[in-house]
C-alpha cells in the first residue's frame, strides 16, 4: 500500500479533508501551551548539545587563569547607564588573607566587546563529551564558535576550581544527562514492550513467570537497587563504558513500569473487535501483532516515555552525585554537581552547583509538562 | 447442496475460575447443545436477549472461538467430500474457509482500526490473501465502496470522520472483500439510530441478492428480524427454544418466550395495540440455569413437569420447531 | 476473601525468594569479593600475602560456590541469623537497631505529614479550580516533583548558612551527637528534625496533591454529584460524603508502601545531610561489598514493600466494594 496514502494533502478533485489520527493528536496537544513551549525549549536543548562546541566559549575541559571565579554575566549597559554592544568587563583578583578565598571584583574600566562567529579553540560536533570512537567519522572539525572575546573572561557562569568555565561545561553536560535519559528509556522501552507484549499476548505461566519477576523488582526500592547495580560498575572503566553501563542499569530497573502498561494495554486491545476481524480475514499472529496492536499501544507508550525520562535523569543526576555514576573526566549535570560534596563549594562557590542544579531541575520540569501534553492527547478516540 | 451450513449439538462453555488456583469451578453453557441448518442464499434470523448465547454462537461459527463439543459442517469450498467439520479445524487448516465465513460487527466504533485509511482497512483483507499489487487492491476498494453506497474518493480518510451508520457500511464492504458466501451478522444495527437501521438493513438485502449471499442474522429482539430474515431461532439461556419460517413465526407463534418477544415488537397500528407481554425477572444465569425448563421461573403457563423436566426441540408436521411441553395445547398470541 | 489472602501470601512468598535471589546478584555483581574491596582499600596499606587472604576468605566463606553462599544466607536469615558485617565487624542486627529507629523518627512523621498536607491540599485545589491559591499548589507541587531530594537538601543547606546562620545538617547538635540518650537530647532530635521531614516529603506530597486533585476533578464531573446536589444535599455534606470517599482511594493504595519508599529516599539524602540513618549505611556496605549487611537491609526494604502492597491491596478492597478479589 503506498505510505503517501496516509498524508495525502487535500487535494482538488478531493474536497474532504483527511485528518489523520496523529494530526488529531498534534492538534490537541497543541493546545496544552506549557507542553508546547517545554517541547520547544528541550528541542533546543537537544540541538544546542549536538552542536555543543559552537554555543560553548570554551573547551569544557581547557583550565583558565581565573579558579573559583564568579558568574561574569554579559552586559549592554555599562556602568554610566549607557547602551552599547554586548560585552563583558573585566575581573580582577585578589585573597582573602585570612581564609586565602579568592576575592573577585567587577573592574568596569576594562570593557571586553563580545565578538560573534568567532575563531576559538577547535571543537567536534556531535557526542563530544561521548568519547565514542563509532561516531568519530561523523565529528566535523570546527573552530568557529557563536561568540567570544580574546582575553576576556567570558565566563557568564562562573568557573570551578580549575578555571574551568562552567557555562560551557553545562552545556556539554546537557549532551551525557539528556541523551542518557532518552537512550536508556528507549532501552528499557524495548525490553518492557517485549517483555510486556510476551506477558500479553501469551498470558499462561509465562505471564505469571514475568508478572512475579516484575513484581520482585519493583518490590525492590529503587534508590538501593540502583545504587547496588551501580556501585557493580568497576571504578576503572572507561567513560564510554561507564556511560553504557549506567545506561543499562537505569534501563534494566525502569522497564518493568513499561512492561505493565505494554500488557494492560495489549490485554485490553487484544479484545477489540478490528483485532477478531483482523483474524477472521486470515491476518497472521505477527501481522496482528505489528500492524494492529502495536500502533494502538503506541500513544500510550509515548506518553510512559515521556514521563520516564525525567524519573531516569533525575536518577542519574543523584547517582553521579554519589560518585557511583559517571565519573570525571565525563561531564554531565550529576557530574557537576559532584563539586557539591564539598561543603566549601556549597557555601563559598554556590554558582557551581546552582547552575547544574537549575538545568536539571529546568529540563525535569519541562519533560513533566510535555508528558501531561502527551497524555492529554494520547487518544484523540477516548471521547 | 441446500444446506451451507449445519451445526450439529454445538456447545461452548466458559470455565469460571476462582479460588487458590485459577481452578475452574463450574461452567458457563454459553451454548449448550444447539443444533440447526441455514441454507444457502437465505437468511437465518437468531433472536434472544442478551446473553443468551447468540453472540457466542456466532463466534463459534466463524471460528473466533473453540467449541466445547459438537460439529459446524460448512458447505463451501475447499473440502473434498463437499461438507467439513470446522469444529475440528485450528490455526492453518481453518485459513482456506476464513475468507468464505466473515462477520459484521454490532460495534461501528470498535470493530475498525481507527488508525488506519478505508483503504487499509478494507484492503488488508486482499492484501494477507495473496493479492499484492496495490493498484489492485485500490480498484477493488473503490468498487466495494460503491457497492455499499460510499464514495470512492473517501478512501483515504480515516473512520473517525464517518457517522455510526457510514462505518457499518464499512464494515460491510471489509467483510465482502473476500466474496464470502457466509456473513454472520452479530446484531449489525443495534448500535444504529432507527432512521440508519432500515438503509442498513435494505443494504443488507440488497448485497444478498446481487452476491448470492447467506446471513446469519444475530438479533436482541424480533422487530428488525421481520424484514430480512426468511426463518428465525429464539434462543434463550444456551438453547433454541424455537425455530420456523419468519411468517409462521409472527403469526403463530408456539413458545411463551417468543410470544413475550412478540408482544413487544412496535406495531403501526394503534388500534391492535395492546399491552405488551411484560416477562418477571431476568435471563436465567447460564451458569446456573434452573432445573427443568430455563424459562420456567418467568413462563405465565408454568405446570409441574417444566421444573423438573426439560422439553427437547421437536418439530410438528409442518417443519415448526418448538421445546415446550405445552406447545401443543397453548393457543399463544402472534403479532397480528 | 480467605482464599485471596491466602493465594496473595503465597505469591508475596513467591516475589520474596526472586527479591532474595535478585538481592544477592546485584550484590555478588562487582567483580571481587569483600576480601579484595577490603585489601584494596579499607585497610590502609597494609601488605597481606596470599595466605592471609585465602584464610580472611575462608573465615567469611567467601571461597565456595556462589549457589552454596547463597543457601547458607538464605537459611541463616530465615532463622533470624542476619550475619555479621565484614566491614564493622558487628552483627548486622546490631547495627540495624542502632540505625533503624532515627529512620523511622524521620520516615513515620513525614509520611503522616504528607497525607495531612496533601489531602486537604488536593480537595481545595480541585474545589477552587484556578484559583490563585490553587495555581501556587501547582507551581510548588511541579517544583517539589522536579527537584530531586538531595539538591533540595544542598539549597536548604546553602540557604541555611546564607541566610540564618544556621547548620541544617545532621540530627543532633553537636553537644548531643555523643551524649547518651536524655530528654535534651530528645528535644535536640525534634528541633533538628524538621529539616529532613521537609527535605524527604516534599516530593510525595507534591505526588499527593497532584493525584488526589485530578481525582477529585473527575469525580466532580460525575452525574451522581449532580443528583446529590439536585436532591439538596449541602456542598460540604455532598462532597465529603460521596467524591471524596471516591478520589482517596487511590491515594489509600499509596499508604502501604509509602514507608518503605521514604526509607530508601532518604537514603542519599541522610549522605548529603549527614544523618546517621540506614542510608549511608547501605551505600558504604554495596561499596565494600558486604554482602550481609547490605543483603539484609535490601531484602529489609524489599520485605517492607511487599507487606506495603498488600496491605494497601486490603485497604483498597475495603474502601471500594467494586475491586474484586482477582
Amino acid at each position: 500500500m503506498p505510505k503517501d496514502q496516509v498524508a495525502n494533502p487535500p487535494s482538488e478533485e478531493s474536497p474532504l479533508e483527511v485528518v489523520s489520527p496523529q494530526r488529531l493528536m498534534w492538534w490537541k496537544f497543541r493546545r496544552h501551551k506549557p507542553a508546547v513551549f517545554s517541547g520547544i525549549l528541550l528541542l533546543l536543548a537537544y540541538v544546542g548539545s549536538v552542536f555543543a562546541g559552537f554555543f560553548a566559549p570554551y573547551d569544557p575541559l581547557s583550565r583558565g587563569r581565573n579558579l573559583y571565579m564568579p558568574p561574569n554575566p554579559p552586559r549592554i549597559i555599562d556602568s554610566e547607564g549607557k547602551l552599547r554592544a554586548p560585552f563583558v568587563y573585566g575581573m580582577t583578583m585578589s585573597r582573602d588573607l585570612n581564609t586565602l578565598r579568592p576575592i573577585y571584583t567587577v573592574n568596569t574600566d576594562e570593557i571586553y566587546p563580545l565578538h560573534f562567529l568567532v575563531r576559538g579553540d577547535e571543537y567536534k560536533i556531535g557526542l563530544h563529551g561521548v568519547p565514542l570512537n563509532a561516531l568519530r567519522p561523523l565529528h566535523i572539525r570546527l573552530d568557529v564558535r557563536l561568540f567570544g572575546a580574546a582575553g576576556a573572561p567570558v565566563n557568564f557562569f562562573g568557573t570551578d576550581q580549575l578555571g574551568r568555565d562552567l557555562y560551557s561545561r553545562l552545556i556539554y553536560g546537557a549532551q551525557i544527562s539528556l541523551s542518557i535519559g532518552l537512550a536508556s528509556v528507549f532501552l528499557s522501552l524495548a525490553l518492557g514492550l517485549i517483555l510486556g507484549g510476551i506477558s500479553g499476548l501469551y498470558g499462561g505461566w509465562v505471564d505469571s513467570l514475568i508478572q512475579r519477576v516484575i513484581e520482585a523488582i519493583i518490590a525492590i526500592p529503587s534508590i538501593p537497587l540502583w545504587m547496588g547495580l551501580a556501585a557493580a560498575i568497576p571504578r576503572d572503566w572507561d567513560p564510554v563504558q561507564q556511560y553504557f553501563a549506567i545506561l543499562i542499569v537505569l534501563s534494566l530497573i525502569s522497564w518493568t513500569s513499561t512492561a505493565r502498561v505494554a500488557r494492560g494495554r495489549f490485554l485490553a486491545v487484544r479484545e477489540q473487535d478490528f483485532v477478531m476481524a483482523a483474524r477472521l480475514y486470515g491476518c497472521s499472529q505477527w501481522r496482528i501483532i505489528t500492524r494492529h496492536l502495536i500502533p494502538s499501544i503506541m500513544s500510550y507508550v509515548i506518553v510512559n516515555i515521556t514521563l520516564a525520562v525525567p524519573r531516569i535523569i533525575l536518577a542519574e543526576t543523584a547517582l553521579s552525585f554519589l560518585g557511583i555514576g559517571l565519573n570525571p573526566p565525563t561531564i554531565s549535570w550529576g557530574v557537576l554537581l559532584q563539586a557539591a560534596q564539598d561543603n566549601l563549594v556549597v557555601h563559598f562557590y554556590p554558582w557551581m552547583w546552582i547552575g547544574p542544579a537549575l538545568c536539571v531541575i529546568v529540563a525535569v520540569l519541562a519533560f513533566n509538562f510535555v508528558g501531561d501534553g502527551a497524555r492529554d492527547a494520547a487518544d484523540p478516540f477516548a471521547s | 447442496m441446500a444446506n451451507l451450513l449445519e451445526v450439529r449439538s454445538l456447545k461452548k462453555y466458559f470455565p469460571i475460575k476462582r479460588g487458590l488456583f485459577s481452578r475452574a469451578v463450574g461452567q458457563v453453557k454459553a451454548v449448550d447443545g444447539v443444533s440447526f441448518e441455514v441454507r444457502a442464499g437465505e437468511t437465518l434470523g437468531l433472536v434472544g436477549e442478551s446473553g443468551c448465547g447468540k453472540t457466542t454462537l456466532g463466534r463459534c461459527i466463524v471460528r473466533a472461538y473453540q467449541p466445547t463439543a459438537g460439529e459446524i459442517l460448512f458447505g463451501g469450498e475447499g473440502s473434498d467430500k463437499g461438507v467439513t467439520d470446522l469444529a475440528r479445524l485450528s490455526g492453518v487448516e481453518l485459513r482456506p474457509f476464513r475468507r468464505q465465513i466473515q462477520m459484521i460487527f454490532q460495534d461501528p466504533f470498535g470493530s475498525l482500526n481507527p488508525r488506519m485509511t478505508l483503504l487499509q482497512l478494507i484492503g488488508e483483507p486482499l492484501k494477507v490473501n495473496g493479492v499484492k499489487d496495490g493498484n489492485v487492491i485500490k480498484e477493488r476498494v473503490a468498487a466495494l465502496l460503491s457497492v455499499v453506497g460510499l464514495r470512492s474518493e473517501t478512501m483515504t480518510r480515516y473512520p473517525h470522520a464517518f457517522s455510526g451508520g457510514q462505518r457499518q457500511r464499512i464494515g460491510i464492504a471489509r467483510a465482502l472483500a473476500l466474496n464470502p458466501r457466509l456473513i454472520v451478522c452479530d446484531e449489525p444495527v443495534s448500535a444504529l439510530d432507527v432512521s440508519v437501521q432500515a438503509q442498513i438493513l435494505n443494504l443488507l438485502g440488497d448485497l444478498q441478492s446481487e452476491f448470492g449471499l447467506t446471513y446469519l442474522f444475530i438479533a436482541h429482539d424480533l422487530s428488525v428480524v421481520e424484514h430480512i430474515c426468511d426463518r428465525v431461532a429464539v434462543m434463550y439461556v444456551g438453547k433454541i427454544v424455537e425455530m420456523t419460517e419468519t411468517a409462521r413465526l409472527y403469526r403463530k407463534p408456539r413458545h411463551p418466550y417468543t410470544e413475550a418477544l412478540l408482544s413487544a415488537v412496535p406495531k403501526p397500528d394503534p388500534r391492535r395495540r395492546a399491552a405488551p407481554l411484560v416477562l418477571e425477572g431476568e435471563v436465567a444465569d447460564p451458569a446456573d440455569p434452573p432445573a427443568g425448563c430455563a424459562f420456567h421461573p418467568r413462563c405465565p403457563y408454568v405446570i409441574e413437569r417444566c421444573r423438573s423436566e426439560s422439553p427437547a426441540l421437536h418439530p410438528n408436521a409442518g417443519g415448526h420447531w418448538v421445546a415446550c411441553h405445552r406447545a401443543a395445547e397453548l393457543d399463544l398470541q402472534g403479532a397480528n | 476473601m480467605t482464599a485471596y489472602v491466602i493465594r496473595r501470601f503465597l505469591q508475596m512468598i513467591v516475589i520474596m525468594l526472586i527479591v532474595s535471589i535478585v538481592a544477592f546478584i546485584v550484590i555478588q555483581l562487582p567483580p571481587g569479593d569483600f576480601v579484595d574491596a577490603y585489601v584494596t582499600t579499607i585497610s590502609g596499606g597494609e601488605t597481606f600475602t596470599q595466605e592471609t587472604i585465602d584464610a580472611l576468605r575462608a573465615q567469611f566463606g567467601l571461597d565456595e560456590p556462589f549457589l552454596i553462599q547463597y543457601v547458607k544466607w538464605i537459611s541463616n536469615v530465615l532463622r533470624g541469623n542476619y550475619g555479621v558485617s565484614f566491614q564493622h565487624q558487628r552483627t548486622v542486627a546490631d547495627l540495624l537497631g542502632e540505625r533503624l529507629p532515627l529512620t523511622l523518627a524521620i520516615t513515620l512523621p513525614t509520611a503522616v505529614l504528607v497525607y495531612l498536607i496533601a489531602i486537604p491540599i488536593g480537595i481545595y485545589s480541585a474545589l477552587n479550580q484556578y484559583s490563585l491559591l490553587d495555581y501556587l499548589f501547582s507551581f510548588v507541587g511541579f517544583i517539589g516533583l522536579a527537584i530531586p531530594n538531595f539538591l533540595f537538601a544542598i539549597i536548604l543547606l546553602y540557604i541555611g548558612s546564607q541566610y540564618f546562620d544556621a547548620n541544617v545538617a545532621g540530627l543532633f547538635s553537636p553537644e548531643y551527637e555523643l551524649a547518651p540518650w536524655s530528654f535534651g537530647k530528645f528535644l535536640d532530635l525534634l528541633s533538628n528534625l524538621w529539616i529532613p521531614v521537609i527535605v524527604v516529603g516534599t516530593a510525595g506530597t507534591a505526588g499527593t496533591i497532584r493525584v488526589m486533585r485530578g481525582m477529585m476533578l473527575d469525580e466532580m464531573r460525575q452525574p451522581y454529584v449532580e443528583t446529590a446536589r439536585a436532591k439538596g444535599l449541602s456542598e460540604a455534606r455532598l462532597i465529603f460524603k460521596y467524591p471524596v470517599r471516591v478520589a482517596i482511594s487511590p491515594v489509600l493504595s499509596t499508604i502501604g508502601f509509602v514507608l518503605p519508599a521514604l526509607i530508601s529516599g532518604t537514603a542519599i539524602v541522610a549522605i548529603v545531610l549527614n544523618l546517621p540513618t540506614t542510608g549511608p549505611l547501605l551505600l558504604n556496605a554495596l561499596l565494600a561489598q558486604d554482602m550481609l549487611l547490605a543483603g539484609s537491609m535490601i531484602l529489609f526494604l524489599s520485605l517492607l514493600t511487599v507487606i506495603g502492597t498488600f496491605v494497601s491491596d486490603l485497604l483498597l478492597i475495603w474502601a471500594d466494594p467494586r475491586i474484586q478479589f482477582e
